[in-house]
């Protein structure tokens, strides 16, 4: 009997569920254990009746519910809160479920700042009033991570999550275990770099050229980036984005890691964390550009982004 | 009694929109609204990063063609700093860009088109979907699953990420192919190249002729359109020029940094995705009977903008497609059509970038300094002309951030598209399921 199931995305760009099609063929395995009722993604059904003609959101019974995105307008809000009513089990898929993902980077500005620049000071924008014709949702007064509006069950993170784990989470679910995490270790425990614990200190370098490695051999024969003296995230975030085999996905490709797993544990701050991690080999943190944008670049809801006071005029 | 009809998501679509159609007292159709609701506000979030950053920063916009977000961001970096990628670095970000594009149009066709036409228009809701063309065409099916999730496993095999890329950076790319990594992807990519040339015979076959009667009613409308075209004229998803099309075909080309002389946006109250529009047409006007300013882009746009395809597969699917519908095309589900031509030219083009031995060179990246400026860079994403213009200070951290990214292009044109659907096929109050999908095909061919 297939385990009825509602997915939708918020704030989101797709990415995760691009994702779940990543299972690749054991999909074709998964797919008829699972009764999609609604999927905006994939299967036709409709908030409002197939008719458009009812007034108040129907959302179908789940024993699952997968939700990525974060919530950033009352519209999110009240579908997920309507989800919330009638799922027995909720996932959060994602980094923007999670944390608030990059959308979240906006909690620096207040509200009026974002709509101000958007509708009143783009080049090729007739500048204009906000929407505000009823049928636009208003936007919330904070991008949220899922979990400050509703009580969520499983939380897959990462950005995207990797599909390894969304199989993986899913199957937990279908055989009735209902508790399924992440293993807290951090990218690096992950990650086969050569770490000598020191790097050759003064200012985090910026990315304006190359990391050093010899593209004929692995990773293990690959420095540390933040022994390179460039900023990495990966001390202070989950592993897991290779999925269960593989090494870390960005220093796969020689870039450093930005955090998009998100924090070992629930409730850490990346951004003291990593501080210290950069001082412990000998780097200067405070000389790091763009600094607090970027060590909580996917992780901005739960109120760790917000907009700072005005600077006193000088 | 009059009355509105809310169709609520539009479903198979990416993103949040919805389609409010208005009857009068008889059951006629007074007025249609395509409305996007979902605002995130990259434009005003990106301002503070440093410029080498943008590349994974806005490949967020959108989680189906990230690789195109994060290529026209990586050219307006070039731009802004005043660097040339070294050639092996614009071929591997050239092929990422390809293999992403096959991946993208499987997906499309297959995942969220097809059930219209393998299921049927008419079907009903539950079965309408890949699940249904799961237990309808098994073997099919099989094939289709594997050939998208190929392209993706390709495009993290050797960078990475398949979804949210990191590669590419201003100057170039992070890492250089080997020998060994050309020699394993090649076959792969041909298989990529059988499995486009099977699908464009599919779709000849067994589902264009089906439907050549809803091709000539769904979401019709005569615009314009823009795409890119190389100095010769041929279609180039990478660089090139911009190409802006009347609806009669006459055509201006302009350079990317000149795109704020002929493309302004207007906003609408009730929707937050705005409606770029030809100013040089004058003022935007959505009235179906008498549209102005309004163009298009996405896959027929750039099969009518270009004089030729790249490739010889393709360019012989295009001869054959113009000996029948001429240039430019305005049927709104000749879109399909045009994305599987448009595949062909992705997988030659990747097997033929695989194919040169430069890809290998080790020179990948130029390095850059900071410095004030500002810089224009555009690529053809899958769902059309990205325009990413961004202006940074002399430590490099941007300043201001302007976007005309894909879909938003046709946000007028589908508000057209589906007012002309729904009159087509609403009268006297009389509709069902059926019909109301097939306002939401007019849709989906924009592949929003």
């Amino acid at each position: 009997m297939a385990v009825p199931v509602v997915e939708d995305w918020l704030n989101a760009c797709s990415g995760c569920e691009i994702s779940i099609l990543n299972i690749g063929d054991p999909l074709l395995d998964l797919l008829p254990l699972l009764q999609f009722t609604h999927m905006t993604a994939l299967v036709d059904h409709k908030f409002f009746g197939q008719l458009g003609d009812k007034t108040v959101m129907e959302i179908p019974e789940a024993t699952v519910a997968i939700v990525s995105g974060g919530v950033r307008n009352e519209e999110h809000k009240h579908e997920l809160q309507e989800i919330r009513k009638k799922a027995k089990f909720l996932v959060a898929l994602g980094s923007c479920a999670a944390y608030g993902g990059v959308p979240a980077q906006a909690n620096m500005w207040k509200n009026e700042e974002v709509f101000e620049k958007v509708f009143r000071h783009c080049v090729t924008t007739e500048p204009s009033p906000d929407p505000k014709d009823p049928s636009v949702p208003l936007w919330t007064p904070t991008c949220q991570a899922v979990d400050e509006v509703v009580k969520v069950d499983i939380t897959i993170p990462g950005c995207p999550p990797h599909p390894d784990w969304i199989a993986e989470a899913l199957t937990a679910l279908l055989e009735g275990k209902t508790a399924w995490k992440l293993p807290e270790r951090s990218v690096c425990d992950t990650c086969p770099v050569i770490r000598e614990k020191k790097s050759g200190g003064g200012p985090v370098k910026r990315w304006l050229q190359n990391l050093e490695f010899n593209p004929e051999e692995g990773l293990d024969k690959m420095r540390c980036i933040n022994e390179q003296g460039l900023l990495c995230m990966g001390p202070v975030t989950l592993a897991g984005c290779a999925g269960k085999t593989g090494v870390p996905r960005c220093i796969q490709a020689r870039t450093p890691c930005r955090g998009c797993f998100g924090p070992i544990r629930k409730g850490a701050n990346p951004m003291v964390d990593m501080i210290s991690s950069l001082s412990s080999v000998g780097l200067d943190p405070k000389s790091l550009v763009d600094r607090r944008a970027m060590m909580n670049r996917y992780i901005g809801g739960h109120g760790l982004l917000r907009p700072l006071p005005a600077r006193p005029v000088r | 009694m009059a009355k509105v009809i809310n169709i609520q998501p539009v479903t198979r679509i990416e993103g949040h929109a919805k389609v409010a159609i208005y009857l009068d007292d008889a059951g006629n159709v007074t007025d249609t609204r395509f409305h996007v609701q979902t605002l995130r506000g990259f434009e005003k979030f990106c301002e503070g990063r440093p410029v080498e950053e943008m590349p994974r920063i806005v490949c967020h916009i959108c989680g189906i063609c990230p690789w195109a977000h994060h290529l026209a961001s990586s050219k307006a970096g070039d731009a802004l700093f005043g660097v040339t990628p070294p050639p092996a670095a614009v071929k591997l970000r050239r092929l990422m860009q390809s293999i992403a594009y096959v991946s993208d149009k499987i997906l499309h066709f297959f995942f969220l088109a097809a059930p219209d036409f393998v299921i049927g228009p008419d079907a009903d809701y539950s079965v309408r979907n890949v699940i249904g063309i799961v237990q309808a065409a098994p073997e099919i099916a099989k094939q289709v699953v594997h050939y998208r999730h190929l392209g993706a496993k390709l495009l993290e095999n050797f960078a990475g990420r398949a979804i949210h890329p990191t590669f590419s950076l201003p100057g170039g790319v992070s890492k250089p192919m080997t020998e060994k990594e050309r020699q394993e992807m090649l076959p792969a990519a041909k298989e990529l190249l059988e499995f486009s040339k099977f699908t464009m015979k599919f779709a000849k076959e067994n589902v264009f002729p089906k439907y050549l009667d809803a091709i000539k009613k769904i979401g019709v409308i005569k615009v314009g359109y823009l795409g890119t075209v190389t100095a010769d004229g041929a279609l180039d998803f990478y660089d090139g020029k911009l190409r802006l099309m009347d609806s009669d075909g006459a055509y201006e080309d302009f350079a990317y940094d000149q795109y704020v002389d002929f493309l302004g946006e207007h906003v609408e109250p009730w929707s937050y995705q705005k409606f770029p529009y030809a100013k040089k047409w004058g003022k935007l006007n959505l009235d179906l009977a008498n549209p102005t300013g309004v163009y298009r882009t996405n896959t027929l746009a750039r099969i009518n903008v270009a004089d030729k395809m790249a490739t010889p597969l393709a360019q012989a699917e295009l001869e054959e497609f113009r000996a029948a519908f001429g240039r430019p095309a305005h049927l709104t589900l000749l879109y399909h059509y045009a994305r599987l031509i448009e595949m062909l030219q992705a997988a030659e083009h990747a097997v033929e970038l695989l194919e040169d031995k430069e890809i290998t060179d080790p020179n990948i990246r130029v390095k850059i300094e900071p410095r004030e400026g500002h810089g224009v860079g555009c690529v053809e994403a899958p769902r059309g002309t990205l325009i990413h213009d961004y202006t940074c200070d002399k430590d490099g951290l941007i300043t201001s951030v302007n976007l005309i990214v894909g879909t938003t292009h046709n946000n007028a044109a589908l508000n057209l598209s589906v007012n002309q659907a729904a009159k087509e096929f609403i009268k006297e109050g009389k509709y069902d399921q059926g019909i109301l999908n097939k306002v939401e095909m007019a849709v989906r061919a924009y592949d929003p």
